[in-house]
């Protein structure tokens, strides 16, 4: 059989989640499509049709698919997915919005936060906030599955692109309109692909002190991370939240400023190559994790870690 | 109009839970159950639309084997006014869930339906998106704000990189995000109050659901154990470490 992939893009360009999810693809049945939907998106299918391990780039480009809304994206998936055995997207609010969707429609089950890919038909997920990994084998006919984008490498560029095929647009539902959308600026590298994450908790004390935070960031090219308290505080936005709840990231270092290192938390980012926990409580949990740890007052430390980086 | 509030039992967030010996899940005997997290801010949510005056009615439902009838208390507790037990075996896949909710939606025509976005034990995130596709009615996953005016509701998203604003008309599909309320604690008064309350036991054939099996769980085992890190003494010594034993910066 074959496997689609629903690319995930913004603004005319390829998310990076997309480039890893066709990569975790490579063990999974050939050819590999990707699906392109939305609005005067052809930018995007062009450079799908570059990613090293795409065969075929189908392009869905109709107004109805502009804000990529669930109740029209999943019907334009689900009518594709016939010839497919296995349709993945990341496991983002884009892809966990839209593929239980498509599964409920083609009448199977779906595989959620996928990774590690067995066989055909077998996963490996976490479950129970990441304290443990279930196996899972799927016996539906079509493996609807949304992947982990950290836990997998992302595919490279190739320098032939491959064919771009034209999807009939459909005729678009009136149950959902979109209204807005508020987006965090930032210079920063993206959280979830970022190769070094400083995040802060709620030992900040408050907003003003995240500061410190930002400058170490800056200074290692890092990107800013929150615990769910420095959120729920009004210290960050909730969309920079590591967690269960929030991003899972996996960067090579990770460095946990004021969090205790609840299990949500813990859920979100031990997967890091490199963590190191600065924190004044010698007996919380993060330090049972931490590759390094230093115990102290972070108002001392981050001032003299800012200055020696 | 009606609020149907979908709820599930589960281990307690605050547990640390243990793979059982055998590798086939995890111990669930003598461990403390609660109302998963997501699942009280949708009951909250509910509460509060019938505080304001747009919801008449709030139902609670809950599928699983009897002792979720005790969650479905709890939620009688919070001001949900009646419950609805649909008595199966536990650890149904998000599927079959969504098709026993679709059930009870065709029998108790809701306005709105309030769904956890995830629970904490599969932490699957479908059963909302699902039922949604089941009934073709549109969705608003991960709220953090919830607005209905006249025949539409407009919700506020948590997407990556910030918040989607969303119209949806009515009757909707809504799963909710931590941040859209703090859910109340119930009172004593209301505890026993919520004993009086009416609660319906039904079966999946009585509404005409098969409990089907798509996937099976072969093996469930602990995550591999991160190696012992060490303490540093000194600013001085954590650059020197993360510069030439990780090779990180």
């Amino acid at each position: 059989m074959a496997t689609l992939i629903i690319a995930a893009h913004h603004e005319q360009s390829v998310l990076p989640e997309t480039f890893r999810v066709i990569h975790a693809a490579q063990s999974l049945p050939k050819p590999v499509s990707v699906l392109v939907a939305g609005s005067g998106c052809s930018v995007v299918a062009e450079s799908v049709s570059r990613i090293s391990g795409v065969d075929e780039v189908l392009l869905a480009d109709d107004v109805a698919y502009q804000h990529q809304l669930p109740e029209n994206l999943a019907s334009l998936v689900a009518a594709q997915a016939g010839r497919f055995s296995h349709v993945l997207a990341p496991a983002t609010t884009f892809g966990k919005n839209l593929m239980p969707r498509v599964a409920a429609l083609l009448d199977v089950g779906q595989l959620s936060d996928v990774t590690a890919i067995e066989s055909e038909d077998t996963v490996i997920r976490p479950i129970y906030a990441g304290n443990a990994l279930a196996k899972v084998k799927s016996h539906d006919p079509i493996k609807v599955m949304t992947i982990r984008p950290p836990a997998f490498d992302p595919a490279p560029e190739q320098e032939t692109p491959v064919a771009i095929t034209s999807l009939d647009a459909a005729e678009p539902t009136d149950l959902s309109q979109f209204i807005s959308l508020a987006e965090t600026q930032s210079e920063r590298p993206d959280l979830s692909v970022a190769r070094v994450v400083i995040s802060g908790g709620r030992g900040l004390g408050d907003k003003e002190s995240f500061a410190l935070i930002e400058q170490l960031a800056d200074k290692l090219g890092g990107a800013i991370g929150a615990s769910r308290a420095a959120v729920d505080a009004g210290y960050v936005s909730n969309d920079l939240q590591v967690g269960q709840t929030g991003k899972i990231v996996a960067p090579e270092l990770y460095i946990a400023v004021g969090i205790s290192g609840a299990i949500q938390h813990l859920a979100g980012m031990k997967e890091s190559k490199v963590i190191v926990a600065i924190n004044s409580d010698p007996e919380a949990p993060i330090f049972q994790i931490a590759d390094y740890g230093l115990v102290g007052d972070l108002f001392d430390i981050l001032p003299q870690l800012i200055e020696a980086v | 109009m009606k609020v149907l509030v979908a709820i599930k039992r589960v281990v307690d967030p605050y547990v640390k839970i243990r793979v059982n010996r055998d590798g086939t899940g995890v111990e669930t005997n003598n461990v403390k159950m609660a109302m998963n997290p997501f699942c009280e801010i949708a009951v909250e949510e509910a509460v509060r639309l019938k505080e304001a005056g747009i919801a008449e009615e709030v139902v609670v439902v809950s599928a699983g084997d009897s002792l979720c009838q005790e969650q479905l208390r709890t939620a009688l507790a919070l001001g949900a006014d009646r419950a609805i037990h649909i008595d199966t075996e536990n650890n149904l896949e998000p599927l079959t869930v969504a098709k026993l909710l679709k059930a009870v939606m065709e029998k108790e025509q809701p306005g709105l339906v309030l769904l956890g976005k995830q629970s904490i034990d599969s932490d699957n995130n479908q059963v909302a998106q699902m039922l949604a596709a089941l009934t073709g009615r549109p969705q608003g996953t991960f709220a953090s704000k919830v607005v209905v005016e006249g025949d539409a509701v407009t919700v506020t998203r948590e997407v990556d990189g910030g918040l989607e604003t969303l119209a949806l008309k009515l009757p909707a599909i809504i799963s909710t995000d931590l941040r859209l309320n703090e859910p109340r604690y119930a009172s004593l008064p209301n505890i026993m109050k919520a004993k009086k309350k009416p609660m319906d036991s039904v079966q999946p054939a009585d509404l005409d659901v098969a409990i089907t099996r798509h996937q099976e769980i072969l093996s469930v085992s602990p995550p591999p154990e991160r190696a012992g890190g060490v303490q540093v003494a000194s600013v001085a010594e954590l650059v020197d470490k993360l510069k030439n034993e990780a090779k990180v910066i």
